[in-house]
């Protein structure tokens, strides 16, 4: 009997097959953007300009790679990973210390202002950066952060929603850690270290996930104050790649490029499938 | 909530929470204030003094037929990426439900654009479409219909629904597909022995099930392509033809940036803000249902 239900609830036979055969075509087209690009950076530029383009790959990819890496059309794509790198991880840990230290501070203490910060912080959430680019330019710009890392990184750092998922979590953490903890004589400090940190594990790695990717495909941020092609990003700095005027795109190169500019994230999302979605879900909530 | 046993002290709790206050102040709050200041003035033509105008820049602005044209992209836009990311999510989940083994590795193949920043997306996408060179627009061409996002402005508008609404189809099969395997078994097999069929099962069983879900998507969906589209854009049409794709973020950088329109840029980005607060009151208002749910 119970087998008979499963049978009408999970699809066997054609309908098994069916359903295999929808979720491949959907997979296809998913992924045909990205196949499209892979095939365009192992061709030869005659190859592309001339449509329509072949539909598998030649045998130009390392040609390719190579002139992306190392010259690039304004600077080396290889310059440009290492300022993606750079900021993609300076954002994330930036962000994870600073909610780590601020959550701790919100939730094991009863200090005067206490509501205020909280309250203060709980604002940030509501104001994408894309909001305010003028007048945050204008700050930065005023601190002669313009074409530097810190200037790619701090104002993307000071944002709440970490920092609600951290206080969320200390508030789980039982009351008898700390009550220990103060009966022996430990400092908060300890506390922190000794048992808050280790605790959070989970939460950071899946935190660090989510944030390396927010860090690593920021656009407009990047674009406006990276003047200089030698502090440029990568996912903003394909678009610096295509001429203006009448000049064709050195299409080959330029997709060579995008493939780079997405493999990191891709190693990240899907290496760490897990934590991943983890972090996806517990940051939305 | 609050805990029972806290620490005594409070110089500590103060040197711990202000590297986020101040860089909140900083890059934050001075930012928004100066925006919120800025929209009552208007640069004089030299750029040497400020004139008050109160909230002339505001009125300018919603009597501008530009600025309400964006308003209507916008809303189009924003509806447009939402279904177009949420549909063929949805269907993709179901499938991945039906199966018992496998879907991981669908799951896994399926996340993959998600990790694709958005204008390397526009990058992609502009490839296929390109005039010139694209494959798609050359098999288009074919067929006898001969694309042109560059002048036509409802391709235009096509193009960067699409492009936007990609990435996110990765986000929305995995909370859906989350959601499908939370409906209890039982529930589905209930109603199969009563002799519902696979649809009626969908609509009358599964679909209000999904509701929560469904809801909290579509308003993260909206904020996506409201706040974080910039990139598809600015990679694939620059707000063009004839401004048919600027939508109200493209607007504030482009009036701020490329046309140094001060006042006016900073009276949007007050707009924006309100609706940014609007749209994550809906969004709390929500987790508080679901809390009780």
């Amino acid at each position: 009997m119970a087998r008979e239900i499963h049978g009408m609830v999970e699809k066997r036979g054609a309908g098994l097959w069916l359903t295999h055969v929808f979720m491949i075509l959907g997979v296809l087209v998913i992924f045909f953007p990205i196949w499209l690009a892979f095939v365009a950076s192992t061709v030869t530029q005659p190859e592309i300009v001339k449509p329509p383009m072949p539909l598998l790959p030649g045998d130009q990819f390392w040609n390719n790679y190579k002139a992306a890496l190392f010259s690039g059309v304004n600077v080396p794509v290889a310059t440009m990973l290492f300022n993606s790198l750079v900021m993609a991880i300076g954002i994330a840990f930036g962000k994870i210390i600073i909610s780590l230290l601020s959550a701790f501070a919100i939730v094991y203490f009863k200090f005067p202002g206490r509501n205020v910060f909280f309250w203060l912080i709980f604002l940030t959430l509501m104001l994408p950066v894309e909001v305010r680019i003028v007048p945050t330019f204008e700050v930065v710009a005023s601190f002669g952060m313009l074409n530097s890392y810190s200037g790619l990184i701090f104002p993307l750092i000071a944002s709440a929603t970490a920092t609600f998922l951290f206080r969320q979590f200390f508030l789980t953490i039982p009351d008898e850690l700390a009550e220990a903890a103060r009966v022996d004589g430990a400092r908060p400090m300890r506390f922190f270290w000794d048992i808050v940190v280790p605790m959070s594990r989970t939460n950071v790695a899946a935190l660090f996930v989510i944030l390396f990717i927010y860090g690593w495909n920021q656009y407009l941020w990047p674009l406006l104050i990276t003047t200089d092609p030698e502090m440029n990003t990568i996912v903003m700095g394909i678009k610096q790649m295509f001429p203006s005027g009448d000049d064709v795109a050195e299409w080959p190169v330029i997709m060579a490029t995008s493939i780079l500019a997405m493999i990191p994230p891709v190693i990240v999302v899907v290496g760490m499938q897990r934590l991943f979605i983890r972090g996806l879900v517990d940051s939305e909530k | 909530m609050e805990k029972r046993v806290t620490f005594r002290g409070w110089l500590l709790p103060l040197l711990l929470i202000a590297p986020q206050v101040i860089i909140s102040a900083v890059f934050f709050f001075y930012p928004a204030g100066q925006a919120i200041w800025q929209s009552l003035f208007i640069p004089d033509p030299f750029g040497l003094s400020m004139q008050y105008v109160g909230l002339g820049n505001f009125e300018f602005l919603l009597s501008d037929p530009f600025y309400r044209a964006s308003f209507v992209t916008t809303a189009i836009f924003s509806i447009l990426v939402t279904l177009c990311s949420m549909i063929p999510a949805l269907f993709l989940a179901v499938l991945a439900d039906r199966l018992i083994k496998g879907s991981g590795v669908y799951r896994t193949l399926l996340i993959w654009p998600y990790a694709v920043a958005p204008a390397v997306a526009g990058v992609l996408w502009l490839f296929m479409f390109n005039t010139r060179v694209g494959v798609v627009s050359w098999y288009l061409g074919q067929l006898g219909y001969d694309w042109n996002h560059v002048l036509n402005g409802g391709e235009a508008m096509g193009l960067v629904v699409v492009a936007s609404a990609w990435g996110r189809i990765s986000y929305n099969f995995l909370f859906f597909f989350a959601a499908l395997q939370a409906v209890p078994k039982s529930v589905i097999e209930a109603a199969a022995i009563d002799g519902a069929r696979f649809w009626r099962r969908f609509w009358t069983i599964v679909l209000p099930l999904l509701s929560p879900t469904t809801f909290f998507l579509l308003v993260v969906n909206i904020v996506y392509a409201f706040f974080e589209t910039f990139g598809v854009i600015h990679t694939i049409t620059a707000g063009g033809p004839q401004q048919t794709t600027t939508i109200l973020v493209y607007k504030v950088f482009s009036d701020g940036f490329v046309g140094q329109d001060l006042g006016s840029s900073s009276a949007q980005s007050v707009i924006l803000l309100i609706v940014v607060g609007l749209l994550t009151v809906v969004q709390f208002k929500f987790i508080e249902k679901r809390v009780h749910y």
